[in-house]
């Protein structure tokens, strides 16, 4: 049996967004089409336009973060990259670092192998609900401290960390803030200046309605570029007679051919963004998530977790069936209800051992901009029925 | 006659962008152009300007924090 698109329900836009703002789609082919050549390499015309393009995605990037210097937009991949270039870049044998409970393993995997390379690592406990007391942020400084390191909002819960506060501690401290703004870029404000941050890295494809393979590192102004090392080095299409690589930002950091084809797509949701309003998604998503977190609390058989009010978390709701495995309700939510969503530890066993459901995990709904009341209904209609086929 | 330009090299291309963006904005007119080989083996672009137009250009670039690597008449 296949399944026609209008009968799917994709609740999985904590993953990936889907669908997209249609404008993104047709900046892209724009580009393929009529632009196409390679951004600040040679200085043809073609060139020259992708370059604009390039550079104009910056600007609305650190207009969007509010952040001073658009050449301090450093483009790659994904928030993996960004928290990578950021962590690897900055962190020596005898440093110390603090992070959260809460922390997804883009965070995870390179301060464990920073570890084995000596930097010290403190996980700071979160509360069952995922939610990191700055107090004990603040308890954990050490004299060697020069970074904390902690993600906006919570991949599996939607819970919302304190990092205006975190912010503030980390500037009495005279400590670094980099932020994995995974789940909050663009349905949550950030604001790179106000919340004291100092690294802020950040996806292109999940809540900012943009492609795959684009994203980047925000550097802020108390970070020293000649300190931060890059990840790779290469062709920048500048200081070419040199065989080192550039100091300054942004070429230091983005060697090789970029992703011009998605950053022309990334401008084409910011914008798209720009012009319906963060504040806007934010209040649909805030209702959507609050019916379903009621709707989910209220059925017999079923454990919802995190903060449980919309206000305080990102638009996810992560549960649990008593007696069923989240794998195998994920197979029979797609297969015979069409609902698309994440079962599993959601690459974050920290964050699913401090909920305490490591290891089978949870399923996760994770709204977006495009969903409506009517698909909630659909999900909780679905769940009813699977939770009470197991307390009837 | 024979117009007379002057360039300004930036570090990288985005910064000869943001400059050229910068330049429209204040109503100067500009353009994109190769680096000349003789003044660098980059492979990037430079902003070509009007040479009478050089001291304003400066200020304006100078205002906005911008850093340049140098102007040069060609």
């Amino acid at each position: 049996m296949t399944i026609s698109p209008e009968r799917l329900v994709y609740l999985d836009n904590a993953a990936t967004s889907w669908p997209k703002p249609p404008e993104v789609a047709a900046a892209m082919a724009d580009f393929m089409e009529r632009t196409g050549a390679n951004p600040g390499r040679s200085g043809h015309r073609l060139s020259i336009e992708s370059a604009r393009i390039v550079f104009e995605t910056r600007q609305l990037v650190a207009q969007f973060f509010n952040a001073p210097d658009p050449q301090r937009v450093v483009f790659g991949l994904n928030v993996t990259e960004a928290l990578n270039l950021a962590l690897h870049g900055l962190l020596r044998p005898g440093e110390h670092v603090i992070t959260s409970g809460m922390e997804h393993n883009s965070m995870m995997r390179p301060l464990r192998l920073l570890e084995e390379q000596g930097v010290e690592v403190t996980v700071v406990h979160c509360s069952q609900q995922g939610c990191l007391d700055p107090g004990e942020v603040e308890a954990a400084i050490q004299a060697n401290t020069v970074l904390l390191a902690i993600n906006h909002a919570s991949n599996v819960t939607g819970t919302i960390l304190p990092v205006g506060e975190v912010g503030r501690i980390a500037r009495a401290h005279n400590l670094l803030l980099l932020t994995d703004e995974a789940q909050t870029a663009g349905a949550y404000p950030v604001d790179m200046q106000a919340d004291h941050i100092d690294l802020l890295a950040f996806t292109g494809h999940k809540s900012l309605y943009g492609p795959m393979g684009t994203g980047g590192l925000i550097i802020g102004e108390r970070v020293d570029i000649q300190r931060m090392r890059p990840l790779k080095q290469g062709g920048t299409g500048s200081r070419s007679e040199r065989e080192t690589q550039p100091e300054f930002a942004p070429d230091r950091y983005e060697s090789g051919t970029p992703n011009a084809v998605g950053l022309a797509g990334l401008a084409a949701s910011i914008r798209w963004l720009q012009t319906r309003g963060i504040e806007q998604i934010r209040s649909h998503e805030v209702a959507l998530c609050q019916h379903l977190l009621e709707g989910l609390s209220a059925l017999p058989g079923v454990t919802v977790y995190g903060p449980l009010d919309a206000e305080y978390q990102t638009a996810i709701a992560s549960f649990t069936i008593n007696h069923m495995l989240p794998s195998e309700v994920g197979l029979r939510l797609d297969d015979e209800f069409g609902i698309l969503c994440r079962v599993g530890l959601h690459c974050a066993p920290s964050a699913h051992r401090t909920l305490g459901t490591f290891p089978d995990g949870t399923l996760r709904f994770g709204l977006g901009a495009f969903n409506t009341h009517d698909d909630v209904d659909m999900a909780l209609h679905a769940i009813r029925q699977l939770a009470g086929e197991k307390t009837a | 006659m024979k117009e007379e330009y002057a360039v300004i090299l930036a570090p990288s291309t985005s910064y000869a962008i943001q400059i050229e963006r910068l330049l429209q904005k204040s109503g100067m007119l500009c353009k994109l152009i190769p680096v000349p080989r003789q003044l660098s083996s980059d492979c990037g672009v430079c902003v070509r300007i009007y040479r009478e137009n050089a001291r304003t250009v400066l200020d304006i670039i100078r205002g906005a924090g911008i850093s340049i690597e140098g102007l040069h008449e060609i």
